[in-house]
């Protein structure tokens, strides 16, 4: 379903990302694993629409992503997490997840000014979503409280509800893990799984949890100092001299 | 502590005699042709020594005293709005709401005339606070040129009505949607921009506005202004002694009672009125619509929100053009009650206030604009006599509220959803 080809990100005399390809297949958890500044992110951010590639190619269910806005490429079904958890912090989680199903509600002023039957339908849908992923997080209780005075591990859940309530096809997460408990890391492990089991969404993820990476990925990628080092099954990553150099250094 | 703080309290105090010595020590007086540089009285510098005296003084011990202003508790926001949850507080705030209706309804009959006059004053403000509150306080977009939108409102009336002959109900739609279309074109090449770069330009367009109108004399008048735009009507009926539109009758007349010029000054407060309620119900319906989450979504974090899949243009337009809309009926209604407007009107300082009503009441919040509209109108009003210092009162009170209550009079609260329990 999304396609990379020999994608790279240049900024200034800088080659952030060089050659780097890869094929998600649908139901897939694939992984992007590397070193620290590696170019991880920047993947990422090309792939997503923020950054525009220099040069390279991408593909999303047939249509050319490369150039097009960030928010038309997370209409078509592609949505992504963040590094440092953004969630709009003076908002409730509820609020949140209903700000996230702006294009599955009725938008229209005067639909809304004058409540009209569509508009209360729909909103009311949007409203039952948003508890059912509340529900599935684990948010339901703080659902009326400011999304900023969250623990963290729960921002990371309510962030991940949040893109899930869009109904995308392709769910990017960028260090779902970071900053979180064993605990929490097993509690995430179990959600992703249950993501592509029970909602058919194929997950991208960049993870430093070798634990957590190596346990769920269907396929995983390493990349070192921007370009492509390896790709394989998890089993294949594990015993790859070159990414034991990556990470190790030589002997 | 003390010895520690001697320096800096020197310093200080020696500052306070530097620039308070040329300033109001010397006196620049005209004699004859010449102008002369003058000592002033002796009084004068005792009381500059003193000033110096208490800001030595103040330095000295300001730990003392800040520990001191800090035992006082600051006011809660729930001594105000009743912290009641789900159901019950959207009841009690609703007879609130009821309430202030039915008490402002009343007021006029048992007010006087500056009273009622006053108080529409602040019912404008009201309806330009929260029509801004759209731009600043929830979609997060600093707008310093709003009065902008006001001034094409309230011109919209005026040329109107003399070039096409167009009553107060005609044009009021009119004026609305001709400055929603304003706040429309202004918000095309104001996208891209953010923060501080938006208040520039909004406060830009804000000056030209009213320096346009100000040199187009052969449309506008410029500064002579626009005078003779007619009060609003009742049923064709007119509020003055004799017609003045042939086609209308006489309020008095109609009804059979004797003429009494507060009539006019009562039924232009109860309709401002009737447009400030009915700017109240949209807004707040506004908020909790696609539309409004999307605002508050976009000031709270822009990058999250393109990531879902939500285009900042069409958010930022609606709330500018939304925000112009309630600044155009201001306007038009302002017109109508002044029934003479100049460029004069529509300054800069328009702007600040409306924006120190949107902050000191609390961005976001309706109930906290409407108290900081009538305070910030009635204030200034009811101290004629300091009117000289009118802007260094706002300056002290927006200093003293960044202190106390940087989220304003009365913050936004966000009303809690009910969920069904299994």
């Amino acid at each position: 379903m999304l396609e990379v080809r020999d994608l790279s990100m240049r900024f200034g005399g800088l080659l952030a990302v060089d050659g780097v390809s890869l094929n998600l297949n649908e139901r897939e958890i694939f992984s992007i694993i590397g070193p620290n500044g590696a170019g991880k992110t920047t993947v990422f951010n090309c792939i997503s629409g923020f950054y525009r590639p220099t040069g390279g190619e991408i593909q999303f269910n047939g249509h050319a992503i490369h150039s097009m806005p960030d928010y038309r490429i997370a209409r078509l079904g592609m949505v992504r997490t963040f590094q440092h958890v953004r969630l709009f912090n003076r908002m409730t989680p509820l609020e949140n997840l209903m700000v996230a199903q702006h294009h599955q509600v009725n938008t229209n002023l005067f639909a809304g000014l004058f409540k009209t039957p569509s508009y209360r339908h729909r909103e009311q849908e949007a409203m039952d979503r948003a508890v059912y992923w509340l529900k599935k997080v684990n948010l339901l209780e703080l659902a009326n409280r400011e999304a900023g005075n969250l623990a963290y591990g729960q921002q990371r859940r309510l962030e991940i509800a949040r893109c899930m309530v869009t109904g995308p096809k392709l769910l990017m997460l960028d260090e779902p893990a970071a900053g979180l408990n064993p605990r929490e890391t097993r509690d995430l492990n179990e959600l992703i799984v249950s993501l592509k089991e029970d909602y058919n969404v194929a997950v991208l993820l960049i993870e430093h949890d070798m634990g957590l990476v190596m346990g769920i990925s269907d396929r995983i990628a390493v990349i070192n100092q921007g370009r492509p080092l390896a790709q394989g099954t998890p089993d294949e990553i594990r015993c790859n001299p070159d990414v034991i150099k990556a990470y190790l250094g030589e002997e | 502590m003390l010895a520690k703080r001697l320096p800096f309290a020197a310093l200080c105090a020696v500052l306070t005699l530097v620039m308070g010595l040329p300033i109001l020590g010397l006196n620049l007086t005209p004699q004859g042709i010449h102008i002369v540089l003058k000592s002033a009285p002796s009084a004068t510098f005792m009381w500059i020594a003193l000033g110096a005296a208490v800001v030595f003084l103040f330095q000295l011990f300001k730990d003392y005293l800040s520990g001191f202003w800090r035992q006082v508790p600051l006011p809660k926001a729930s001594s105000f709005t009743p912290n009641l949850e789900g159901r019950k507080r959207i009841y009690a705030e609703r007879a609130g709401w009821f309430l202030v209706a039915v008490l402002a309804f009343a007021m006029p009959f048992f007010a006087s005339r500056g009273a009622t006059a006053l108080g529409n004053l602040v019912l404008i403000y009201v309806i330009l606070g929260l029509g801004l509150n759209i731009v600043v306080g929830l979609a997060g977009l600093l707008d310093l040129g709003y009065v902008a939108f006001y001034a094409v409102g309230a011109y919209s009336y005026a040329l109107l009505h003399q070039y096409f002959g167009f009553g107060f109900w005609e044009a009021l739609p009119i004026s609305a949607i001709l400055a929603a279309t304003f706040g429309f074109v202004l918000g095309f090449p104001v996208l891209r921009l953010r923060g501080d770069y938006l208040a520039i330009v909004t406060l830009g367009f804000g000056e030209i506005i009213r320096i346009v109108i100000n040199n187009m004399t052969w449309l506008t008048g410029g500064p002579n202004g626009i005078g003779g735009i007619p009060n609003p009507t009742l049923f064709n009926m007119e509020f003055g002694r004799i017609v003045k539109d042939p086609g209308d009758t006489l309020f008095y007349k109609v009804l059979g009672i004797e003429y009494n010029s507060n009539h006019k000054v009562i039924f232009l407060y109860l309709i401002t009125l009737v447009f400030a309620l009915f700017t109240v119900f949209v807004i707040k319906r506004l908020t909790k619509m696609p539309v409004g989450r999307a605002w508050e979504a976009l000031r709270e974090d822009e990058i999250a929100c393109r990531s879902l899949g939500l285009s900042r243009t069409g958010i930022k337009l609606s709330a500018f053009t939304l925000g112009a809309f309630f600044a155009g009926f201001a306007g038009c209604v302002f017109a109508a009650k002044q029934s003479f407007i100049s460029p004069d009107s529509f300054n800069l300082y328009e702007s600040v206030i409306v924006l120190v009503i949107v902050v000191l009441g609390g961005m976001g919040s309706q109930v906290g604009i409407i108290l900081a509209a009538a305070i910030l109108t009635m204030l200034p009003e009811l101290a004629r006599d300091m009117a000289q210092y009118r802007m260094l009162f706002f300056g002290l009170l927006m200093v003293l509220m960044m202190i106390w209550r940087p989220q304003g009079l009365i913050p936004m609260k966000r009303t809690p959803v009910e969920l069904a329990r299994e």
